[in-house]
């Protein structure tokens, strides 16, 4: 049996306005331009996925099933300027062909800096998830699948028995991404692993004319999975939903053979569609999956060098983190909101150099011509909310 | 090959970019095998402190064919495949005609009249040379400025083209509108393709206040030559929309920055101080944007008091922007310290915590490479031909002052910043090298000869 799990990510962070040293309000983020990018990805992603998503689930009766995380930074937003998007989430959580995850509120590395805050965000996305879409969610992904042992354990702490990570090759060595295996200290919790080939065969070179592969059809992909089978369990398919029509536009054919893979994968008898909580249920695990360093599903690294990998980043999130205590006891809520806007990954991610020179994968959704600008920005921001601490944190 | 290279300041005899650009191209070309005879007018000031020296004419009497060049010659043996001449004319670097005119005839001098036949000199408002020299363009006559900067730029033609007759080379290279008349005859006497290199445009010196005269010698060159090699796209583009230059010929070859020259020398003594430093370094001139420097150190002082800036350099505007910061009230946070050389120039790195360049227009802009090879991290002017090239390095609209302050807190305030900013800028001009600025010249000269340069 080889069940597909689609996971989609939908994620949208409070971008910052330009804020110089000599602004002088508390007006962070850049509204008109969080609003304008929200509505573009709506309607060229979120609005017709959705819809293609709904249109499966039903004509498949049930037997197609995908998973989102949307970050509570992305709901927010869609709340306020893209209700539409939001609803059409709703309707398919109805069909109940959709599970939804947890994961931090502010899709932030609050994991690595703070396990108080880290606790708080994922309590504060799981009773938004419960309110919106009336499911608990059982599952856990951290921001960028940044994994190691430890996070297993305190997921598990915080009640989630199901955790999703990057399948990577240093770790699996020999093993496949299609079991499911076990953290090492955390038998309780079982982990399913993204198989990035096949995700990025869709995520990243379903367009690549210079791909030897090209052009991916669903029939090829299917017998692509069809392989899976008899040789594991399960073929994760984990990756940002602006895949569909934002990264791959809506030219590349990226909808169709959306629309085309459910059936080609169902042509099989032993192929099926489980959301990340079936998975679990339906198989055992296979061994221990061992992470005593911090991974993630980005770049080539797959490490934590897109968010930590120079003095910038590092010197960003530990001026950010340094205020907590200060924050939380002004017992200020916008304050304090403020703040953890502050701690979404894609601040940090702006400040990367690592393939500033080449300016790839970096650029998406970027507002920033260069990282400094990024880090000058935040830094200025930053420096303008500790004006409004007070004396205590200085 | 064999270029006969024309240009008007070379190192250690120089003040301002060209030469330095002219040093690192020919010892980039010298590198490659190519055979530069560098010609030159004779330098105003001279210390035998550097690469060549002058050699009088009596000490060459066995080369009847230049009897009005003196050799340079090349002690530290840096050059393998180039010579150089300076002929006995005055081409004051970075001259302008009414400066010239203000200084009095007394800095013309043509004290290479050592026994040569009579070559035109520049005398009160007369045309100084065969008009038909330079292509149509009327250099020498009389004119509301001063003539006698052009009656030089004449005899420098007229004396290239002389000294030109005995020598062999296969295309003729002129950096600069100074040049260009000399570029001109001596291509156009010998039948040799013309290569002129636009390291900076009247537009870019003068803004709107452009001399009409030196617009035609720019314009007259540009037509002339069979291929025209730019130091930026951004340089490119005024030479295709203000000079209706062919763009099928206009190359851009970016400058670079000597890979030996960063931290040579001694090292220096540490330097004991509690105030940040801002350094400006250039020719202090409406080009080079020095009000709106100020303009950012006043704005930097109302968020920060321990900040220095410096402004090095000369210009005209010297005295006006030392005025100003007076008048601003941080005439006591700015310090002038003039033009400096040497080992000045690295001491005056040593103690920047940030360069700045906010010039108004700049063809290309060497000195952030200087800088960020002496690790200083570099705020620029994105009206620079520098920016185009440079990944890691701020970048902010000259008449931004606020963004430009915004930037220089940020520098001064954030270590990793400045760090990062230096590390990785310095790596980035570590690759930038003259070598490989040479292999895109040769390119180009192979396009204007139509054969392999080598």
């Amino acid at each position: 049996m080889a069940s597909v799990c689609f996971y989609f990510q939908v994620h949208q962070p409070f971008r910052l306005r330009r804020f110089s040293i000599f602004d002088r309000g508390a007006d962070y983020f850049d509204d008109r331009a969080n609003r304008d990018l929200i509505r573009r990805v709506a309607d060229k992603c979120y609005l017709p996925a959705n819809a293609v998503m709904l249109e499966l689930i039903r004509k498949h009766e049930g037997r197609f099933r995908v998973a989102y995380s949307l970050s509570g930074t992305a709901l927010e937003q869609l709340q306020r300027c893209a209700p539409p998007v939001l609803e059409s989430f709703r309707r398919l959580a109805r069909t109940g062909a959709v599970e939804f995850l947890s994961e931090t509120y502010y899709h932030s590395l609050s994991f690595l800096y703070s396990r108080e805050e880290f606790a708080e965000q994922v309590r504060l996305h799981r009773a938004l998830v419960e309110r919106l879409f009336e499911q608990t969610p059982t599952v856990f992904r951290n921001t960028e699948l940044i994994y190691n042992n430890e996070l297993a354990k305190v997921a598990a702490g915080l009640g989630y028995k199901v955790v999703l990570c990057e399948g990577a090759d240093h770790i699996l060595g020999y093993r496949s991404p299609a079991f499911l295996y076990n953290p090492p200290s955390t038998p309780g919790v079982k982990l399913l692993l993204k198989n990035y080939r096949l995700s990025d065969d869709i995520a990243f070179r379903f367009s690549d004319q210079a791909w030897a592969e090209y052009p991916l059809t669903a029939d090829k992909f299917a017998d692509w999975i069809q392989q899976v089978n008899g040789h594991g369990h399960v073929v994760n398919l984990f990756m940002d939903y602006e895949t569909f029509g934002e990264h791959q536009w809506a030219e590349t054919g990226i909808f169709e053979f959306l629309r085309h893979l459910p059936r080609a994968v169902l042509r099989s008898r032993d192929n099926d569609f489980k959301t990340p909580s079936q998975c679990a249920a339906a198989y055992p695990t296979s061994g221990e999956y061992d992470v005593p360093h911090m991974i993630s599903w980005a770049d080539v690294e797959r490490d934590l060098s897109a968010w930590l990998g120079n003095a910038m980043q590092a010197n960003a999130l530990h001026e950010l983190y340094r205020l907590e205590q200060a924050v939380k006891q002004t017992g200020d809520e916008k304050l304090l909101d403020d703040w953890r806007k502050l701690q979404s990954s894609d601040h940090f991610y702006y400040m990367c150099t690592k393939y500033f020179a080449d300016g790839t994968v970096h650029k998406y959704f970027n507002p920033y011509d260069t990282p400094y600008d990024s880090f000058i920005n935040f830094m200025n921001v930053l420096d303008n909310l500790r004006g409004r601490l007070g004396s205590a944190a200085k | 090959m064999k270029v006969f290279m024309l240009g008007w300041e070379f190192p250690p005899f120089i003040s301002g970019g060209l030469g330095t650009a002219c040093h690192g191209l020919t010892r980039g070309l010298d590198h490659h095998g190519v055979e530069v005879l560098f010609v030159l007018p004779r330098p105003v000031e001279s210390t035998s402190a550097t690469h060549v020296r002058i050699v009088s004419p009596a000490n060459l009497s066995d080369q009847p064919e230049d009897d009005e060049a003196d050799e340079l010659v090349d002690p530290q043996a840096l050059f393998r495949h180039a010579r150089f001449r300076t002929l006995p004319v005055t081409l004051h670097p970075y001259a302008r005609p009414e400066d010239l005119r203000a200084r009095g005839r007394t800095r013309i001098t043509t004290r290479g009249a050592s026994g040569g036949p009579a070559v035109p000199h520049a005398s009160d408002g007369q045309p100084a040379a065969e008009p038909a020299l330079t292509h149509g363009v009327r250099t020498g006559g009389p004119d509301h400025y001063g003539g006698d900067l052009f009656a030089e730029i004449e005899r420098y033609a007229v004396l290239a083209r002389r000294l030109a007759r005995g020598q062999k080379f296969d295309l003729v290279h002129a950096h600069d509108w100074m040049t260009y008349p000399a570029g001109i005859a001596v291509a156009l006497s010998r039948s040799k393709p013309l290569v002129v290199h636009v390291h900076s445009t009247e537009f870019d010196r003068s803004g709107l206040h452009v001399n009409q005269r030196i617009y035609d010698i720019e314009r007259a060159g540009m037509h002339a030559a069979t291929r025209v090699i730019c130091v930026s796209h951004l340089t490119r583009n005024i030479v295709v929309k203000h000079y209706a230059v062919d763009p099928r010929k206009v190359e851009v070859v970016y400058n670079a920055v000597e890979e030996d020259g960063a931290p040579a020398g001694p090292p220096l003594p540490p330097i004991t101080r509690d105030d940040k430093i801002v350094l400006f370094l250039g020719r202090i001139t409406m080009q080079k944007g020095p009000e709106y420097f100020l303009a950012a150190a006043k704005r930097v002082l109302e968020v920060m008091d321990n900040v220095r800036f410096v402004m090095a350099g000369s210009g005209d505007m010297t005295r006006p922007m030392i005025e100003l910061a007076a008048g601003m009230g941080i005439g006591h946070k700015v310090l002038f310290p003039g033009f400096l050389r040497g080992d000045d120039v690295r001491r005056i790195f040593e103690m920047a915590d940030v360069y700045v360049m906010p010039s108004v227009s700049e063809p290309f802009g060497i000195t952030p490479l200087e800088a960020l090879s002496h690790d200083v991290p570099v705020i620029i002017s994105k009206q620079s031909g520098v920016a185009e090239l440079l990944t890691h390095a701020l970048k902010v609209d000259f008449w931004d002052v606020d963004e430009m302050a915004n930037k220089i807190v940020a520098v001064l305030r954030h270590p990793p910043l400045h760090a990062t900013l230096r590390d990785h800028g310095s790596f980035e001009v570590s690759r930038l090298s003259w070598t490989d600025a040479a292999a895109n010249c040769m390119k180009v000269y192979e396009a204007a000869v139509g054969r392999p340069a080598n």
